[in-house]
């Protein structure tokens, strides 16, 4: 089911119409949702090819943690999560347990300080009960929190709330210590699990850094595969980029090929 | 001193200095005698009940003003109102010059009962009040401690009453004058050594007054606090002819007295900013319960909700014989149009918020606004989850962490100096190995609002390790001049 599924965007034309039917049947037994199931692009390729319908499906919940020592600081998960919350429209709310989001760099992921609302809540009960109350609204384009426990019975509340209003919701998984970092093996009824780990910047022709990068792992995914990329990190409008040597060999390259073409 | 207070608060801003010594006049039968002094009189040494002439030829050039007791109640009743709206539902005025306040059930939207009585006396200080205040388990307890105890904010914990209540003399216990001048004769000057005596004599030659006062200071003996109801408040009131207690109970009566509140607001045209739902048990004991609201509300099903949130901290002893559902702050609230063809409505964000600050209370959800100041930490601050979008930004030009820790910390580096990045950092024991790195950026203290940093200067590293790691570091100091820094390395953020 799951690789038929994978495929269906290539294949529809030439499916059967009393498999389509069974497939809408199965997956509303799944509880994933009707076959209309909105769903946000990344705007990258590479990236939306391998995800079921062609993007991250919304009125879902998502887990986001970062890899490493971005298990601890979810640095990196941070600003993935406020990419993916840009590029919706509307207000969001973000909870943490102690406040140590910079909001200055949420701004430079593409989130504008206007559109966050911030609930600190104090600990990792309040955090979900407060996500919990944010999904349920409706109202938001997005609800993340910064979560280290995440039960099952918990995410599917969460996964029920996000499924009734239609908002997406990103469970940002984030522990004390490297060893609880190990609980992200544990089953959760979120619709994708990712793991953003930071890697060594764009290499500039000066001393310097340059535009980050970061490993982009989908560690599982309900209707998909588990696949890695390298990507840039997200721009100030939310949006991901794909590194020039991974798309088309460098860049200079890419740029001889355009001139040659013209 | 409030008499004193109250009229140079009217007089506002053409009032005479305040260091000019301050007396009101009043009559005591036929004598014109000192009501109140201000804080100069005082320590001239007039006090009240001192004749009038007295203290002119004490002070020369004294300031005499009629004192006004029926405006001053007013005014109390003013203050206390205003105290109503702001810290609790249940205060009453105790004339001439106090206001009672129950702090049960409401002390936790303050952050607790020291922050609350902090902000208390700050704001009335603010306005020019000098107040002093108590806290204590009971009303005759926190009187006492209020006027007689040395220190002007004083709480005490539950149950130390009587060890607080010891030192104090006996003028504290609210006694008729006669029966302090007698007492003061038998030599009995503080409670304490009043409170162990036989009551059996006592009450013999002074009569009950004094064990009653005695009782009710010490906790013994309760008395309800008749709060304060002023006129044209909307208020709905359900006596139960058998006392209430279980939770489902007390849910189903709210569900009945909101619609009831919600029709009245809806008949002024307001919406309620806070309400109070006040509960008087059977053992006379008041439980109240106060919900905030972002915005002007008038939902029934929203703000039976919040109530209903909330029930669990009642409690609800033998049984519950009267609710009282009390809008105490309103705001105008006009009809207005939902929807239309033309454009989406923007979604009502006001009862998530509501529900939200019910949980986690009232400074758990704020938006951030920019602060034009280069120091990190200081260029952020908060701004009502519901308060107007702000429009503004950051400078862009610069990375900023995602992740910014609440203070930096200390790190081990190997640098040259002055402005190269480290090639190696050590936090928490682990050493990084700096790959690449960008700066220095140059912040310079904010000299022109703090002394401290005339000279201080940061200067911010964005470094990145061998795994890609990217940290935001910061040298105190400039890297030549000691006076600008102690130049050692912090790490202060984390970059996506």
């Amino acid at each position: 089911m799951l690789s038929c599924e994978n495929d269906s965007a290539i294949m529809q034309t030439r499916i059967s119409p009393a498999i389509s039917a069974l497939r809408q049947r199965i997956s509303a037994l799944e509880g994933v949702g009707q076959g209309g199931r909105a769903v946000l692009p990344f705007a990258v390729s590479e990236l939306d090819r391998h995800l079921p319908k062609g993007g991250l499906a919304l009125g879902c919940l998502h887990e986001v943690a970062g890899g490493g020592n971005g298990a601890i600081d979810a640095a990196a998960a941070s600003c993935f999560a406020a990419g993916i919350a840009a590029r919706l429209p509307g207000q969001v709310l973000w909870c943490v347990t102690r406040a140590d989001l910079f909001a200055p760099g949420l701004e430079q992921a593409g989130l504008s300080p206007d559109r966050v609302i911030h609930v600190e809540a104090g600990d990792d009960k309040a955090v979900l009960a407060c996500m919990e109350e944010g999904l349920r609204h409706g109202g938001l384009a997005a609800v993340v929190a910064d979560v280290a426990k995440l039960s099952m019975t918990a995410s599917r509340r969460l996964h029920l709330a996000a499924k009734g209003s239609g908002t997406i919701g990103l469970a940002l998984r984030r522990w004390r210590s490297q060893a609880d970092a190990g609980d992200f093996g544990q089953p959760t009824a979120a619709m994708t699990r990712w793991r953003v780990s930071a890697l060594p910047s764009q290499p500039l022709p000066v001393p310097g850094i340059g535009r980050p990068r970061w490993l982009v792992e989908l560690i599982r995914a309900r209707a998909g595969e588990a696949f890695d990329i390298e990507l840039e990190a997200c721009d100030d409008t939310g949006h991901l980029g794909l590194p020039a040597d991974v798309a088309s060999g460098s860049a200079a390259a890419a740029g001889g090929r355009l001139r040659a073409l013209r | 001193m409030w008499p004193v207070d109250r009229l140079q608060r009217q007089a506002g801003d053409c009032a005479p200095s305040v260091d000019a010594p301050l007396i009101l006049a009043g009559r005591d039968g036929r004598r014109r005698v000192v009501i109140a002094a201000g804080p100069t009189a005082h320590a001239l040494g007039l006090r009240a009940g001192m004749s009038i002439s007295k203290a002119q030829a004490l002070v020369p050039g004294l300031r005499i003003e009629p004192a006004d007791p029926q405006a001053d109640l007013e005014s109390l009743e003013r203050l206390a109102l205003w105290v109503m709206q702001r810290f609790s539902p249940i205060v009453a005025v105790d004339p001439p010059d106090g206001i009672v306040i129950e702090t049960t059930g409401t002390d936790h939207l303050h952050g607790g009962e020291p922050a609350m009585l902090e902000a208390l006396i700050g704001r009335l200080s603010l306005s020019g009040i000098t107040a002093r205040a108590a806290m204590a388990d009971s009303w005759g307890a926190a009187h006492a401690l209020a006027r007689f105890a040395a220190d002007p904010v004083r709480r005490t914990e539950p149950g130390a009453t009587e060890m607080a209540l010891a030192p104090l003399p006996i003028e504290a216990l609210r006694l008729p004058p006669a029966t302090t001048e007698a007492l003061r004769l038998l030599g009995f000057t503080r409670i304490g050594e009043l409170a162990h005596q036989p009551r059996a004599p006592l009450t013999r030659r002074f009569g009950p007054e004094l064990c009653r006062r005695l009782d009710q200071a010490l906790g013994i003996l309760a008395k309800p606090i008749a709060p304060l109801r002023p006129e044209g408040l909307i208020e709905i009131r359900r006596n139960f002819a058998d006392s209430i207690a279980a939770r489902e109970t007390i849910a189903r009566y709210i569900g009945k007295l909101v619609p009831r509140l919600c029709l009245e607001l809806e008949a002024k045209g307001v919406g309620a900013r806070r309400l109070d739902l006040i509960c008087i048990r059977s053992d006379n004991q008041i439980e109240a319960v106060r919900v905030g609201l972002a915005a002007p509300q008038r939902d029934p099903k929203h703000l039976t909700r919040l109530f209903c949130d909330r029930i669990e901290t009642i409690a609800p002893g033998y049984g519950i014989e009267t609710m009282t559902l009390t809008a105490t702050l309103t705001e105008p609230l006009a009809q207005k149009q939902a929807d239309s063809l033309l454009e989406p409505a923007q979604p009502d964000l006001s009862g998530l918020i509501d529900r939200l600050v019910n949980r986690v209370g009232q400074g758990g959800v704020y938006r951030i606004a920019p602060v034009a100041s280069d120091v990190p930490e200081r260029s952020t601050r908060r701004i009502p989850a519901l308060a107007e979008p702000t429009g503004a930004g950051w400078p862009g030009h610069w990375p900023r962490p995602a992740r910014l820790l609440p203070r930096p910390e200390p790190i081990e580096t190997m640098a040259l100096l002055p402005d190269h990045p480290p090639n190696w950092i050590k936090w928490r024991g682990i050493r990084h190995r700096v790959l690449r790195a960008d700066g220095p950026e140059r912040i310079f203290g904010e000299w022109w609002k703090r002394d401290a940093e005339l000279s201080a200067v940061r200067d911010y590293f964005r470094i990145e390790n061998e795994a890609g790691e990217r940290f935001w570091i910061f040298r105190a100091g400039d890297g030549e001049d000691a006076t600008t820094g102690s130049h050692r390395w912090f790490l202060h953020g984390f970059f996506g």
